[in-house]
């Protein structure tokens, strides 16, 4: 019985311990350098989004000429 | 621009997706790591590709049960976003395959043979194949009406062979992909958690706004070619 007990509690120590080990971008998201690959994400979406309005802009611009 | 409540929630969404999805915090998973919040912006591509080609086949139903020249050009233009999210979904899924499924201890290059048997890669593969088709044999024909006529009776076989290529076969032949005899990947418990699930609907949504406004600008443009054409 006290074995058993012994090994699940190892076991238990072991899972939580991997569970640390596991690399994450820890560091990046201590010091906020995350933020700076956000605004990056973010500036594109904006490129994006500002293309596909004046885009949209141009075609009902184009359609009231031709309406 | 008309009726744009829903692209300003579309763009709204993705802000969100964009910065909630890389600040939450994600599941601790050793063979995935930081690469979990793929889950964002690659699934979301094909939960795109998937709702865009559903609206494709309507209109191409509706086609066929009116005639109306609009609908053919809307299943036109909505087949193409759709491919276009499909292939954009097969390359981020093979970025992020090459960092997660290779063999640690070969290169990338030795372990592909393996990767490339992956049925989910096939079955998407043939989905997209498929719709290529679509493409160039309505590109094929001439004839205003019987291109239109052809190409919908065919969108809605390139729609019939979704559910074998991309939802039922992958599902039932062991892979390295989630999802496969234990549920739906990225919608069942044990792919993600709680708050992913927070940023992963909303994700869904943004991205597939903005699939069906670049499909909308399509078929406006395509309308306002069309009735030059005729003039």
């Amino acid at each position: 019985m006290k074995k058993m007990f012994s090994i699940t509690a190892l076991l238990f120590l072991t899972i939580i311990t991997t569970a640390q080990d596991i690399e994450m971008a820890d560091g990046m998201k201590a010091n906020g350098k995350i933020y700076v690959v956000i605004a990056v994400m973010l500036t594109i979406l904006a490129g994006l989004v500002l293309y596909l309005v004046r885009l949209d802009r141009k075609i009902s611009k184009l359609e009231k000429i031709n309406n | 621009m008309y009726k744009s409540w829903w692209k300003i929630l579309a763009v709204v969404l993705l802000v969100y997706t964009f910065t909630a999805g890389i600040l939450i915090e994600v599941p601790r998973n050793p063979q995935l790591q930081e690469t979990i919040r793929n889950l964002f912006f690659h699934v979301c591509m094909w939960f795109g590709m998937m709702i865009l080609f559903i609206i494709s086949v309507v209109h191409a139903i509706k086609y066929l049960r009116n005639g109306k020249h609009v609908h053919d050009i809307a299943s036109r233009q909505y087949a193409g976003v759709g491919i276009l999210f499909g292939l954009l979904g097969y390359i981020t899924g093979a970025i992020w395959m090459s960092y997660t499924w290779v063999d640690s201890n070969k290169s990338f290059y030795d372990s592909f043979d393996s990767i490339a048997r992956e049925p989910k890669l096939i079955g998407a593969a043939i989905a997209l194949l498929v719709y290529a088709a679509y493409l160039v044999l309505r590109d094929s024909i001439n004839d205003m009406d019987k291109k239109a006529r052809v190409s919908a009776v065919y969108n809605i076989f390139a729609f019939a062979m979704l559910f074998p290529s991309i939802w039922i076969i992958p599902r039932l032949l062991p892979s390295l992909h989630p999802g496969g005899s234990e549920g739906n990947p990225a919608l069942n418990f044990r792919d993600s958690s709680m708050n992913m699930k927070l940023v992963f609907y909303p994700a869904i949504a943004g991205w597939t706004l903005v699939g069906v406004w670049i499909a909308t600008l399509k078929i406006r443009w395509r309308l306002l070619y069309e009735q030059k054409l005729m003039k």
